[in-house]
């Protein structure tokens, strides 16, 4: 048991230590002034990465039924498409 | 001799929520109220983006950037909280949580410094559509970091006092999970309104 929490406890702080330095790579995204439709994407899909990361591991949801796993990532799939979307009808 | 026997597997635990339904049936319904709230922002900027991309320009994007870090580093010590518990080391979780908590104080202090910056420059809701959905959207996060921060207090009390354990983790898995619901909303709050141009 403490092993198993040990070695959770160890992913959890990977994971942590990711989602930082991908949030310091959207803020240098947003610091370089570019954008399009390109970065756009990017920094939505870096933005459902990390939302995957704390709905799987800190939100223990990978341990959980199928069906909240699909409700949870359907959330977020479904959010940043449709944001992704917008963001293209509003292309110049 | 005898022949070392091969471990045995551990047991496969079926999966399950951490925490209460009744608080991810709250959660759900929280994800979907931010999420209407997010795309309206996406639609309303389709509109009128280069409004928006000047507006958003003169964002502090250091202070938001800062928060999402604060508010990854709360919801880390809060996964460690839980984890400690789990291990029936409840007093050691408090520890963790009290972290927690000065990171969220962090996060409350930034947006309030944020908030001032913005009335003093003589930003409203009714400064235009951007500033409209800028002010409501983070107060409406801001809100809900201010009933985390409360879940956050009691679950420290309850952790000092020895509560929790392997065998009575449904209270900390439900504020835990409420917890990162907060972190979640804003990682897409985050690139939306202070990046994405």
């Amino acid at each position: 048991m403490n092993h198993d929490i040990r070695s959770a406890n160890r992913r959890s702080t990977v994971l942590w230590v990711l989602l930082l330095a991908a949030t310091v790579f959207t803020w240098a995204v947003g610091e370089g002034g570019s954008g399009g439709a390109a970065i756009a994407a990017l920094l939505l899909g870096v933005a459902a990465l990390k939302g995957a990361a704390v709905i799987l591991d800190f939100m223990a949801l990978a341990r959980a039924p199928l069906l909240w796993q699909l409700i949870t990532l359907g959330w977020l799939v479904l959010v940043c498409a449709l944001i992704g979307l917008a963001y293209w009808k509003g292309m110049p | 001799m005898r022949a070392a026997c091969p471990p045995l597997p551990a047991p496969r635990t079926p999966p399950t929520l951490a925490g209460d339904l009744a608080i991810w049936i709250f959660i759900l319904a929280e994800l979907l109220a931010f999420g209407v709230f997010f795309i309206a922002y996406a639609f309303a900027r389709a509109n009128n983006p280069e409004l928006f991309a000047a507006e958003q320009l003169a964002l502090n994007r250091d202070a938001g950037a800062i928060n999402t870090l604060l508010l990854l580093t709360a919801s880390y010590f809060v996964v460690r909280a839980v984890h400690a518990a789990e291990a029936g080391q409840s007093r050691h979780g408090a520890r963790w949580l009290v972290a927690a908590l000065g990171c969220a104080a962090g996060f409350v202090a930034i947006k309030i410094g944020e908030y001032a910056a913005a009335f003093s420059a003589g930003i409203s809701l009714s400064s235009s559509t951007f500033h409209m959905f800028y002010l409501s959207l983070t107060f409406f996060h801001f809100m809900h970091v201010l009933l985390g921060m409360v879940i956050l207090g009691a679950l420290w009390l309850n952790a000092r006092r020895g509560l929790y354990g392997p065998h009575n983790m449904n209270g900390i898995e439900s504020g835990a999970a409420y917890w990162h619901m907060v972190d979640l909303v804003w990682l897409i709050l985050f690139p939306l309104v202070y990046v994405i141009r």
